[in-house]
């Protein structure tokens, strides 16, 4: 048995490392690590409520907006606030092309090189990559001389000697299996995605100044303002111009993501069997209608089963710190809930350098978050599953087709290959209903309804004394959802339960694995020297591992009731 | 072409200098760039991917030679290690570091770690040897937002962490990548790092205020004002001060050089300005929509550090009640031992 170490997991947003046993070609145990803290939560107490989005949206840069939509939630919740009809479809417009930008770059630049091997692209026949692209979709680029003036560009690269990030990779391990005809379109794909991302999301910038970290959120609305005879507000032209992104951001995946994520999937077909994880799936449900109803729904799936969805009930979360770097003032043993939560930082790991660590005690600055006590898997997967299994109609047809061409039945969704492709389910679904809340706001503009804020609320002085609420969103990566109570105008205590806490999370109290852990066991590894089977699993969850890092410190203060169900 | 024209309009030099600016870079073969990643958020990584002039496609396969880059590389786990070791052994002295997030001081840097190692010991390691370190975001430059009260991992940013280290400070939050290909590409054409003001950031991105440069700045001379947001003067355009806007003490070059392609900046769509390039700004510019105490009127007569030591007086006395007054105590000093150029 040999223990093997992959740090840093590389292709990811933060700092993850992952711990194996390998027996026989096979994982038999992992740990997933984080190795990096900051203690945001912390910083943010006593601070003014109405700025925790901007605060909170620096957990992670690459979920620019997601932790700015829950903050805010989590204020507007506690404060009773209603925003207006356009502030809704604006956030749903900035969220929609969030996700399909993020879910893009994820399997292009983070984990595409997994499957793709870009040296062996160099040996492709331009002509034949043209005419499998063409067999795929009518996408323009499909041409041989397009093709053959992307393998010269790579040629002339390769020829300097200098790999750059390219260097030192699994280049030609067996575990690779596309032809050099695939690898050549996916490397094409893959610097076109490059050029498409920066692009489609400039809607971020119309809307809300920059990208990443937007800058036009406010508790109770939005700060753009809405004006068709303005040029310093939201206009014809530029809702025009995000029209234009919306479509072409809809194309990219129709006809390039979609038909690269089959074509590559085809051949990778046994990883449809492998990394099934927890079995467990939450989610929150998203993208709120102005009466409130969501358009993906929420719900909790146990065991694999999908003829059954629950509903989700935020009491059930709590948190673990077992094998968490920190402290709990009544011991590890009983979870908290995040209203509740009082940790503080207690490293204990071994003095770096290091070489491994100590994987039975407390090995990770990740919490263990669990529902009604059991770990969950959140992401494109739980979105997906629960909207299928809850017979959502475009969710179940985009599925059905998914499953059809790669020849496989819903079972084959519970594994690494699964999990990418409902990735790829999710992506579609949301870059094909965005163009509609932007129809949908034109025609409210049309009808003279230019408000973005309710500004009621916007002074403290209107507030209670005290208040407490939870924001939830679906980010990219899945369940997010913040929790905050406010006292004197001030924040007394917030807590984030991201997505990669609940994926990235070390074990409970009963030991229980989290989902990456989960995951491993019974991963094939040919070459323990060169894991590329633990990327493909663990790149499929899309780790995020700045956000999943936390801290809250309540210890002294009293609790306060819980005012929202 | 195109490129070498936008990379003179960010160094604010002279159209004519485009010709010099493709020269420069047509003599120098791809330099050896390293990215090291701390107490970040991957949010200057984003900020690269959307850069426009050069694109990171650009950037990676015919500028630079991007070494390492845990955000986008290929290897993993001690390839990667290996990767980042080559570099820094075989370009002693000759090659580019970029540094991302804060370095995290106490406990013995327990708080970051990568590959079992410390964030400050591989800062100590490769920024040490490295031609200059470009420090990019507002974590690596002053410490950032770990750095805010009461900073509960010690961070600093990595010119206080490795002193004898050559740091240009691209503050941020996140950074500019037109301003961190401008200071690779002035390197690259005038044979010297930029010249600096007082907190180690180049003149020609931090030399003025937003507010000197802002395009609301008429309605704040006349007078007009947003009071409430959507209101008529918010749809029209006016001055945001009276709704937080931190632009009259904040030195950075957004109203100019805007963001994604010069598609907008945060003014430009409604919301003030946060003062995010200034240092420790969280604690000293906060709260967000609290207006700025004295703005000084007309024309570009305040000086960066004359508006740093004002603010930090005000913080200090909202934050007594932490008892938390040594991040500010520190970040009053001026850091003038890293002025060059």
């Amino acid at each position: 048995m040999a223990k093997i170490v992959v740090d840093p997991i590389t292709r990811i947003e933060g700092h993850l490392r992952i711990e194996a046993e390998i027996d026989n070609g096979r994982i038999t145990d992992a740990w997933s690590s984080s190795t990096m803290f900051r203690g945001i939560e912390k910083i943010l107490q006593g601070r003014d409520p109405r700025d925790a989005w901007f605060w909170t949206q620096r957990f992670c840069g690459v979920c620019t907006t997601v932790h700015s939509i829950a903050s805010i939630r989590a204020v507007e919740d506690a404060l009773r606030i209603k925003i207006p009809p356009n502030a809704q479809l604006i956030r749903n417009i900035i969220i929609g092309i969030q996700n399909v930008q993020d879910h893009v770059i994820h399997f292009y630049h983070l984990h595409a090189l997994d499957w793709v091997d870009v040296t062996s692209a160099l040996k492709a026949d331009p002509a034949g990559t043209s005419a499998l692209a063409a067999s795929l979709s009518d996408w323009p680029n499909n041409s041989p001389t397009y093709f053959k003036s992307v393998q010269d560009r790579l040629k002339a690269f390769v020829a300097s000697g200098r790999l750059g990030p390219f260097a030192n990779a699994y280049w030609g391990h067996p575990a690779y299996k596309l032809p050099p005809e695939a690898n050549l379109m996916a490397t094409a794909h893959y610097l076109e995605a490059l050029e498409w991302q920066k692009d489609v999301i400039r809607i971020h910038a119309i809307l809300g100044s920059k990208n990443p970290h937007p800058q036009t959120f406010l508790v109770g609305g939005m700060s753009i303002p809405i004006d068709p005879d303005s040029q310093n507000a939201l206009n014809a032209d530029k809702l025009m111009e995000i029209k234009r992104l919306l479509k072409k951001a809809q194309d990219f995946v129709e006809k390039v993501y979609i038909p690269d994520l089959l074509a590559v999937a085809s051949f990778y077909k046994e990883w449809a069997a492998i990394g099934g994880g927890v079995g467990n799936f939450l989610c929150y449900g998203e993208f709120p209608d102005a009466a409130g109803n969501q358009w993906l729904p929420q719900g909790a799936i146990l065991g694999k089963d999908i003829s059954q969805v629950l509903p989700v009930d935020q009491k059930k979360v709590a948190e673990y710190v077992d094998h968490s770097w920190f402290e709990y003032k009544n011991g590890p043993e009983k979870g908290l809930h995040p209203w509740d939560g009082e940790s503080e930082a207690r490293y204990s790991g071994p003095k770096p350098p290091y070489e491994y660590l100590d994987t039975d005690k407390k090995y990770s600055w990740v919490k263990a978050p669990r529902y009604d006590e059991k770990a969950m898997e959140v992401g494109p997967l739980a979105r997906v599953l629960v909207a299928y299994a809850s017979g959502h109609k475009e969710a179940k047809a985009a599925v059905d087709m998914v499953l059809n061409k790669l020849g496989v039945g819903p079972e084959a969704l519970f594994s690494t290959l699964g999990r990418t492709g409902a990735r790829g389910i999710d992506c579609l679904l949301v870059a094909r209903q965005t163009p509609k809340w932007l129809d949908e706001l034109i025609a409210n503009i049309a009808k003279g309804d230019y408000r973005i804020h309710a500004n009621e609320k916007w002074d403290p002085g209107e507030w209670p004394a005290e208040a407490s609420g939870y924001g939830w969103h679906e980010a990219p990566r899945g369940a997010l959802g913040h929790w905050i109570k406010i006292r004197d105008q001030k924040i007394l205590n917030y807590q984030a339960v991201v997505p990669s806490t609940w994926n990235a999370s070390p074990r409970d109290a009963r030991g229980q694995r989290g989902p990456y852990e989960a995951a491993l066991i019974g991963t094939p590894v040919a070459d323990p020297a060169k894991p590329l089977e633990i990327l493909r699993t663990v790149h499929s969850f899309d780790p995020c591992l700045a956000c999943a890092v936390h801290v809250v410190d309540t210890a002294g203060n009293e609790v306060i009731r819980v005012k929202v169900s | 072409m195109k490129f070498c024209s936008a990379m003179t309009a960010a160094m604010a030099l002279p159209v004519t200098f485009a010709p010099k600016v493709a020269q420069a870079l047509d003599e120098v073969k791809r330099p050896p760039l390293v990215w090291l990643e701390f107490q970040d958020c991957a949010g200057d990584t984003e900020a690269l991917l959307r850069s426009a002039n050069p694109t990171v496609g650009e950037i990676v396969l015919d500028i630079l030679s991007v070494d390492y880059h845990e955000t986008i590389m290929a290897a993993a786990g001690h390839q990667a290690e290996a990767a980042l070791e080559k570099t820094i052994a075989d370009y002693r002295g000759k090659y580019l570091c970029v540094v991302e997030g804060s370095i995290p001081m106490r406990d013995g840097g327990v708080y970051g770690c990568v590959g079992g190692k410390s964030h400050l010991e591989r800062a100590r390691q490769v920024c040490g040897g490295a031609l200059a370190t470009i420090a990019v975001g507002t974590c690596a430059s002053f410490g950032g937002i770990p750095a805010a009260v009461p900073n509960p991992t010690g961070a600093v940013g990595v010119k206080e962490a490795v002193p004898g280290a050559t740091v240009i400070n691209l503050p941020g939050c996140p950074v500019n990548a037109d301003n961190l290909t401008a200071t690779v590409v002035h390197y690259l054409v005038f044979g010297k790092i930029p010249a600096l003001d007082g907190h180690g950031r180049p003149l020609f991105a931090y030399g003025k205020r937003i507010h000197d440069n802002c395009e609301r700045r008429p309605h704040f001379d006349a007078g007009q004002y947003v009071e409430q947001w959507g209101d008529d003067g918010h749809r029209k355009g006016f001055c945001l001060y009276r709704m937080g806007c931190k632009g009259p003490a904040t030195f950075h070059n957004c109203p100019t050089q805007r963001y994604n392609d010069k598609t907008s900046w945060p003014v430009g769509s409604g919301h003030g300005c946060a003062g995010c390039s200034e240092p420790a700004f969280w604690d000293t510019m906060g709260p967000l929509y609290k207006r700025l105490p004295h703005v000084p009127g007309f024309g570009i007569e305040q000086t960066a550090d004359k508006i740093g030591i004002g603010l930090a007086a005000g913080a200090a006395t909202a934050f007594a009640v932490h008892g938390a007054l040594n991040a500010i105590r520190r970040d009053k000093e001026p850091s003038d031992e890293n002025r060059e150029g």
